[in-house]
């Protein structure tokens, strides 16, 4: 069953469009991520689909409740963990909780025992009654996420959980996600730019880039795509080197990357000698090469063309005094 | 109404009430300044005379009084930029209940610490000897200093709703509400200024100021009967609340 289902949602800002007719659906229980760097529009989708921006075109239904019709009823059944803390830091933690359960109307007793629920579930139990403002910020995004699971909510959304987090907090709040995914059935709809952190956490990843989605599919079957190994290399004459290795079809696919070389191979560690054999054959030398398995850098790279990180640089803007006359 | 929608009036409610007991300088601060108005302001000026005055301490405090719970007021509507700065207020308009529920919660959270801020300066007052007219005097002071309170809250939420950050809110305070306030006759009488005077006919302040002393003290000529000062700040507070839950309500994260 479909529990987010949206039909070519869009969203302009002026001349703008930051979400661009996207179409997609996230199964019950499953955790589903959207991956892309920044400014893809994942965050203006999450506002969207938890009804704070109207969509300029399109629509989208939560548990079969229009985002814009059944605004109140689409509110019942979601939990919303922002990317920025949301948090009335100068309330207890428990506070915090209790306020919430209180305005999604839960009674007195239920809200009792589901805040201790919560505080367990994230192991915030002896921190209940510390302000906020006291709290570290991991401690601040496990009190959110607590928050948000609060009203038993269908489907939770994490706009990018742990951006500006420690690695070891990092990893702790993957486990917490996992944990409630799990224990609650919740349904989890994520966003981040974290590589590392889609392929741990997610089910399925949709790439978002400009606003369009570019693929949806099974962290493995996207893997697949890129091929079982991949080999990346450098060498004296790439074109020369690719015209070459076309020839071969033990080859799946073939990329250039600005100076670097990926290839998708089977069996990856024996296919380098083969590799250096054909070069050396053509008077190429190559500089480096290496093999590994696919990660979601690949994918990313596959259908972008760019990893995550080159973007980043890219979209800085070079002052014109340093761009003239180059090196 | 549903019960949710009570619960969330009244968490909003709670929220303010616990962050100003909380906050201790604030706490400090908001009774401690018109204090120092009162004592200072009271104390200078006390040997001036001013025409249709007898006792100039008299004369000031109802003025400091409005002027309190102008300030604290405001503050709570401008604050709902705080909550925006702070993502908090995505939390809240993400929740199943009504922009309007959120408005009224959080306007009577904002009164009613503006109520005990002035009741506090009104409570000084009276130790300082100020002369009050009575107990129906006393019933319309308490009426002036809520719907002052809801007007003021209502006009920090048109300025939270149209600003992004806090220096215009510096900026409208000290071009727009300190002028008006001097110029409301909170400090000195404005009648014996012909132009003041009639600045004085369209500035909001100045009916409450006037209203506010009408009712609450004596010996001291007021320009209109408080009952018409009543029906202007009826008015005004309509028009304020009502822009304020509009803009409020319209905005969007």
């Amino acid at each position: 069953m479909d529990i987010i289902k949206t039909d070519n949602l869009t969203k302009n800002f002026n001349d703008l469009t930051a979400v661009d007719n996207i179409s997609f659906s996230v199964k019950k229980g499953e955790i589903f991520g959207f991956l892309g760097p920044n400014g893809a529009g994942k965050t203006t989708t999450i506002k969207m689909l938890t009804t704070l921006l109207h969509p300029t075109n399109g629509s989208a239904k939560i548990s079969d409740f229009n985002i814009v019709k059944d605004r109140d009823k689409v509110r019942k059944n979601i939990g919303v963990v922002f990317q920025e803390p949301a948090l009335d830091t100068e309330l207890t933690g428990e506070e915090n909780l209790d306020y919430h359960a209180r305005m999604y109307g839960i009674g007195r007793d239920k809200r009792k025992t589901r805040i201790e629920d919560v505080l367990h579930l994230v192991d915030l139990e002896d921190k209940k009654d510390v302000f906020v403002k006291n709290y570290s910020g991991g401690m601040k995004r496990r009190l959110e996420i607590a928050r948000g699971l609060m009203h038993y909510p269908n489907v939770l959304f994490l706009d990018e959980p742990t951006l500006g987090l420690d690695a070891q907090t990092r990893r702790a709040i993957w486990e917490y996600i996992k944990k409630m995914n799990k224990e609650e059935g919740t349904t989890i709809f994520l966003t981040t730019h974290y590589m590392d952190e889609a392929d741990y956490l997610c089910d399925r990843v949709g790439i978002i880039d400009h606003g369009k989605i570019l693929v949806i599919d099974s962290i493995e079957n996207l893997k697949n795509s890129v091929g079982n190994d991949v080999i990346t290399l450098s060498c004296s004459d790439l074109d020369g080197l690719i015209k070459r290795l076309e020839k071969e079809d033990w080859i799946e696919n073939i990329e250039r990357h600005e100076s670097l070389l990926t290839l998708g191979v089977k069996k990856g560690d024996e296919k380098i000698p083969v590799i250096i054999e054909i070069s050396q054959s053509q008077n190429i030398q190559i500089k480096s090469i290496s093999v590994r398995k696919p990660t979601l850098d690949d994918v990313f790279l596959h259908f972008t063309g760019r990893n995550i990180r080159n973007q980043e640089t890219a979209d800085m803007k070079i002052p014109p005094r340093f761009r003239s006359r180059g090196g | 109404m549903k019960t949710a929608e009570f619960q969330a009036i009244y968490v909003m409610w709670l929220r303010q009430m616990k962050r100003f007991i909380r906050s201790k300088s604030r706490l400090v601060s908001t009774v401690v300044q018109p204090l120092f108005f009162l004592l200072i302001l009271g104390g200078g000026f006390r040997v001036a005379i001013f025409e249709g005055v007898d006792d100039y301490l008299s004369f000031l405090a109802p003025g400091i009084v409005t002027m309190a719970i102008l300030f604290s007021s405001m503050f709570t509507g401008i604050s709902v930029l705080w909550d925006k700065q702070f993502g908090f207020l995505q939390e809240v308009l993400v929740a199943p209940i009504s922009r309007f529920s959120i408005i009224i919660g959080r306007t009577l959270g904002g009164a009613t610490v503006a109520l005990i801020q002035g009741v506090i300066i009104l409570l000084i007052s009276l130790g300082l000897g100020v002369k009050i007219s009575g107990v129906f005097g006393l019933l319309l002071t308490l009426v002036f200093m809520i719907l002052i309170a809801f007007t003021a809250v209502g006009f920090g939420l048109v300025i939270a709703s149209k600003m992004e950050d806090f220096q215009g809110f510096q900026l409208i305070m000290s071009l727009l509400i300190m002028p008006l306030l001097f110029l409301s006759s909170a400090f000195f009488p404005v009648t014996a200024n012909p132009t003041m005077k009639t600045i004085a006919i369209f500035n909001p302040l100045f009916y409450m100021v006037d209203g506010l002393r009408g009712s609450l003290v004596v010996g001291v000529a007021t320009v209109n009967h408080p009952l018409l000062d009543l029906l202007v700040v009826v008015v005004m507070c309509i028009i304020m609340m009502g822009a304020g839950s509009y803009l409020f309500s319209k905005s969007e994260v």
